[in-house]
């Protein structure tokens, strides 16, 4: 009548229990790792560039917008520019609504297909926020400082796996 | 100590327990909740990036957190049930599917609404995502394994094996940023990592609050939940009829009807 005993069955049924939580977390952590490739969500520009990605189908190509490269066309919505992972980047086209943080050094993620020039049209594009938040004032405050330091540092989400 | 569980195990008296209980949790969890919103919506700073729709964050983090802290409280219950057979543990673990399947819900429309204007897509595929919207399945599944087995005692044990199975999930959803490229952002807040957390201090505090408001208001629901599963897997034992009947439980009412379920099996 007790509310922990230990029976021969209490320790049985236990067991049961642990085994099959044991045993589905490994059969789920192998089926996971066999499929870590198509788990993943995006290409780097350095993938696109060396040429590792299929051109035959969409794909997501993710990155940091390139300071400087955002190009857009005064009567429609077409919109040029670059992700980079700093190391290399790739040229995007793109015609429609950004989203809010669209804006030069931010992450995004273009769904689109690569031409044959090298060049990416987009179908769509996410914009892929980080995890911090801050005031407006901070926000500066650490711009600034930054500046001082003249190191642009990369946002560790946004760095190849 | 294991004597007060014990008693606390009976079905009478954690109803009574119970609902002496629920005002001062209620009580508490709504306080907490109008002091979380305000400082939430009204004292914290706008985000340098999103401006006023950050604030988001203040629904949809504690609903996403209960959703996955309700899930391992329902698992380790339907375990507790299914190994000791306690029928407190299998009605708790019924009470609590629903809860933490609002949660979960609640978690995935704030998580798209918020999707849409700052991500700039309602819906993704990523890994994140994808492993929450399993996490409201299984929960569905413990809801309709529980109401599709007529006895309630085979119910609980077919949905805690159901819950049991389900847990491999969690820690999915809780990696799933730091495993794979996903579009959904990484731990703001990690205990995991030992780091400060990544928001500003003005904006955490009411986070926090928003959390523990949550938290509260999930174990209120739980313990009326609870009580109402109890009356109804109970309803013919004497401790609940007399309760019906309006009479005061008797003091003789120490028989055995009232203790745990003995060990069937």
């Amino acid at each position: 009548m007790s509310f922990i005993t230990m029976t021969r069955k209490h320790k049985q049924r236990l067991t049961v229990v642990l085994l099959l939580v044991v045993g589905i977390g490994t059969a789920v952590a192998l089926a996971l790792s066999a499929f870590q490739e198509n788990m993943l969500f995006f290409f780097n520009p350095s993938e696109v560039v060396a040429g590792e990605v299929p051109t035959d189908r969409t794909i997501r190509v993710g990155g940091l917008v390139t300071n400087g490269s955002v190009k857009r066309a005064n009567d429609s919505l077409l919109v040029e520019f670059s992700v980079t992972d700093t190391k290399n980047s790739v040229p995007v086209k793109y015609e429609g609504i950004l989203p809010d943080l669209f804006r030069e050094g931010q992450g995004i993620i273009a769904i689109g297909r690569l031409e044959a020039d090298g060049s990416f049209k987009a179908q769509e594009v996410l914009a892929k926020h980080d995890e911090t938040y801050m005031p407006p004032e901070v926000a500066d405050s650490l711009k600034a400082a930054q500046a001082e330091n003249a190191q642009i540092k990369m946002p560790e989400s946004h760095r190849a796996n | 100590m294991w004597a007060f569980a014990n008693k606390l195990a009976s079905p009478r008296n954690f109803y009574r327990l119970a609902g002496k209980l629920t005002p001062w949790l209620g009580g508490a969890s709504l306080i907490l909740l109008a002091v979380g919103l305000y400082g939430g919506l009204v004292l914290a700073p706008q985000d340098y990036q999103q401006g006023d729709s950050f604030r988001i964050i203040y629904i949809h983090v504690p609903s996403a957190w209960l959703s996955m802290f309700g899930y391992a409280f329902m698992a380790v219950s339907g375990a507790i049930g299914l190994i000791w057979r306690i029928k407190l543990a299998e009605a708790i673990a019924a009470s609590v599917a629903p809860i933490g399947a609002s949660f979960a819900f609640l978690a995935l429309v704030t998580g798209s609404l918020w999707g849409k204007p700052m991500w700039g897509t309602w819906w993704v595929w990523d890994a994140r995502l994808t492993s929450t919207l399993i996490l409201f399945f299984l929960y569905l599944g413990v809801i309709a394994l529980n109401a599709a087995i007529e006895d309630k005692r085979n119910a609980a044990r077919a949905s805690a094996v159901l819950a049991i199975v389900g847990v491999v999930n969690i820690p999915i959803i809780v990696y799933s940023v730091e495993w794979w490229n996903t579009l959904h952002q990484k731990a703001t807040i990690s205990i995991m990592k030992m780091q400060a957390p990544s928001i500003h201090i003005d904006m955490l505090i009411p986070l926090l609050i928003m959390a523990l408001a949550f938290q509260l208001f999930f174990f209120t629901v739980v313990l009326m939940r609870t009580r109402g599963e109890l009356l109804d897997r109970e309803r013919n034992s004497r401790w609940v009829q007399e309760l019906v009947d309006g009479k005061t439980p008797a003091t003789t009412a120490k028989a055995n009807e009232f203790s745990v379920s003995p060990p069937t099996s």
